[in-house]
């Protein structure tokens, strides 16, 4: 109770000093609203960074594995080198795998090989062609957005149909429906069945809508006679994705008629890497920007002691009057250190404002996102550099002596 | 019992490889209800005893009893907390808080003794009316002229009802006229029954007073009645 009455005076106190120096709290606060805006700015972006980037990666899919003969994140040279000596992944062990897993419930093996698409005097080049079974569309976030999908019988056989992606449509096909044309997938000729929907780009590089599906039995006929097939399978259910790699692990292996001893031959990835890596980055981005912007900050709280110095020797006479009516070495203590983080928090709340502002503008370029946990991090920082930068000066203050401070002209 | 008791009060500081005594020895009891003026010339030792009587420092040597308690071995806070309730101060220069109006000036001491807020206006406020500034609340210090300013002062001083009011040269800064209105003021209120104190180097101020205690060299030269008829 008596603490909150000396802190509800010394709010008193402080806003009568900042208000009988306006120019010079302004300047001073200046250092702690560059210093709150350049730290909220880089979490503001790497907040907006993390948001961008789950959202991304999250095409993949968090229920979804992935078997191929290399690791999505490789880590050096010489296990690049030994996974490329591996054996192909074939056709007849993706059907193999099919057979055995129990927990998966979509499993569809993957080749792929760019080509030109043309049609008419229209042509597309650099088009993913990928070579896949009917199960392709249920491990796949994409729907179809118009005509069918391949069949297992068509998918078996090689017909020569395909199933394509919402960008080749629209560059081949400007005003008619795609449906039942024919069109020139690299060296051969395909009829389109299908259009798949729209599934934007992953991490902002390729686009998945860029691609052209066919059967697999054509891709081997027509495009590579035995390629390494990469298998995607998506699992029964998303918490169930550990036991369906524990599952997918032991039938590989099985498959691949590999010795309890040996090491695996092949690679099961997951969403969960992009995670993991992408965090570790994230995590040293965050850490040596917020290091540097929170230089700036520094130098707003060593702005503020000089300050807080200079107003303590200037209301000497003031603390020794205080004092001598019986203000207590907590009370001016106090009262300086209160006066400080005043500044700060007006300080800190001018400069999240700036942000806010330059938020606004920044997000028609970049992904950014201002969260509550940053702004109320932010004051308690500015908070905390008031208390810090402010306690040497108050305690100065607190421990003068009342009748030197009299004295004092 | 008296209200001040010093017994063999000594007090010295070093000023380099210089020892100076600034009291030697000083012995004095003052009973409440005593106006009494401390005189001597600059360097006397004066503004030494009264920072003592006024606990704003505290002996090298001897007891200091006020009120029954020994101040010569309390720390920082609790000096802080005998000089909130048990002294009154009226300085040369008023001293008074420039930002703030009479009210908050006189309120002041009541803060740090921790009074709530409506007790706290009603008794500065008493205060002031009791000096004849109940019309001068809201005035800032640099609004009013020096005697009004000394009256918040005294007002200040008198608010937590002290043991003590101490007052270092309060006319110092004053012309005569508002000079002697001061000294009636103190007077008043030592009939009233407040013990009171006036550090002065002024015969005519000292006369107002109703005991004279000269300081000389550190030691007290004299210390008597004030001469009748004067």
């Amino acid at each position: 109770m008596y603490l909150i009455r000396e802190i509800s005076e010394g709010l008193g106190i402080a806003w009568d000093a900042i208000r009988a120096n306006k120019l010079r709290s302004f300047l001073t606060t200046l250092g702690i609203v560059i210093g709150i805006v350049t730290v909220t700015l880089m979490a503001t972006a790497i907040n907006g960074l993390n948001g961008a980037f789950h959202k991304s990666v999250s095409v993949i899919g968090a229920d979804m594995l992935f078997v191929s003969r290399t690791s999505w994140f490789v880590n050096s040279q010489a296990e690049w080198l030994k996974s490329m000596r591996r054996r192909e992944i074939t056709l007849a062990q993706a059907r193999q795998l099919q057979r055995e897993l129990t927990l998966a419930q979509a499993v569809a093996p993957m080749v792929g090989i760019n080509q030109t698409v043309t049609y008419q005097n229209h042509s597309s080049s650099s088009v993913q062609i990928v070579g896949s079974t009917e199960e392709f569309i249920n491990t796949s976030g994409a729907g179809i957005a118009e005509g069918r999908f391949i069949s297992a019988g068509e998918a078996e056989g090689g017909r020569p149909v395909c199933v394509i992606g919402m960008d080749v449509a629209t560059n081949l096909f400007a005003f008619e429906s795609p449906l039942g044309k024919r069109i020139k997938v690299g060296p051969r000729v395909l009829e389109v069945i299908g259009v798949l929907g729209r599934q934007g780009s992953f991490l902002g590089l390729a686009s998945l809508d860029n691609q052209v599906v066919i059967p697999v039995q054509q891709f081997m006929i027509g495009y590579l006679r035995n390629p390494d097939f990469m298998i995607k399978i998506k699992a029964i259910a998303p918490d169930q994705l550990e036991e369906a790699k524990e599952e997918l692990r032991g039938a590989m292996r099985k498959i691949r008629h590999l010795a309890p001893g040996d090491p695996d031959d092949f690679a099961i990835n997951q969403q969960d890497m992009f995670v993991t890596m992408f965090n570790s980055v994230a995590g040293t981005i965050a850490a040596v920007g917020l290091l540097i912007t929170g230089l700036s900050l520094f130098v707003g709280g060593i702005g503020i002691m000089n300050i807080m110095f200079v107003s303590v020797a200037e209301r000497t006479r003031e603390i020794g009057v205080r004092k001598a009516i019986g203000a207590k070495r907590r009370t001016i203590l106090l009262q300086f250190l209160i006066e400080a983080a005043t500044i700060c928090l007006l300080g800190g709340l001018v400069g999240l404002g700036i942000t806010w502002v330059l938020t606004l503008g920044l997000k028609r370029v970049m992904p950014v996102n201002m969260s509550l946990g940053v702004m109320g991090l932010a004051l308690l920082v500015s908070l905390l550099t008031g208390v810090i930068s402010g306690f040497l000066p108050a305690w100065r203050a607190a421990r003068m002596n009342p009748v030197e401070a009299l004295r004092n002209e | 019992m008296s209200l001040i008791r010093l017994q063999n009060i000594r007090r010295q500081y070093t000023m380099g490889a210089e020892t100076i005594h600034a009291l030697r020895d000083v012995s004095l009891e003052i009973e409440r209800g005593e106006y009494v003026a401390i005189m001597g010339p600059s360097g006397s030792g004066k503004s030494t005893l009264m920072n003592l009587l006024g606990c704003l420092d505290t002996p090298s040597a001897g007891v200091y009893e006020l009120n029954g308690q020994n101040v010569s071995e309390m720390d920082d806070n609790q000096l802080a907390e005998i000089r909130n309730r048990e002294i009154g101060f009226v300085f040369q220069t008023f001293n008074l808080l420039p930002r703030s109006n009479a009210l908050r000036n006189v309120e002041l001491p009541l803060i740090y003794s921790g009074v709530d807020a409506d007790e706290r206006k009603q008794m500065a406020l008493d205060a002031l009316t009791s000096v004849g500034l109940g019309d001068r609340i809201h005035h800032k210090p640099n609004e009013m002229s020096g005697g009004q300013r000394q009256r918040v002062a005294i007002a200040r001083a008198l608010v937590n009802r002290p043991s003590i009011i101490l007052a270092d040269e309060p006319t110092g800064n004053l012309d005569s006229r508002t000079g002697e209105e001061i000294m009636a003021l103190l007077k008043a209120l030592s009939q009233k029954g407040n013990t009171i104190f006036v550090v002065t180097h002024e015969e005519e101020v000292a006369r107002h007073a109703r005991r004279i205690i000269r300081i000389r060299d550190g030691l007290i030269a004299s210390d008597e009645p004030t001469p009748p008829g004067s």
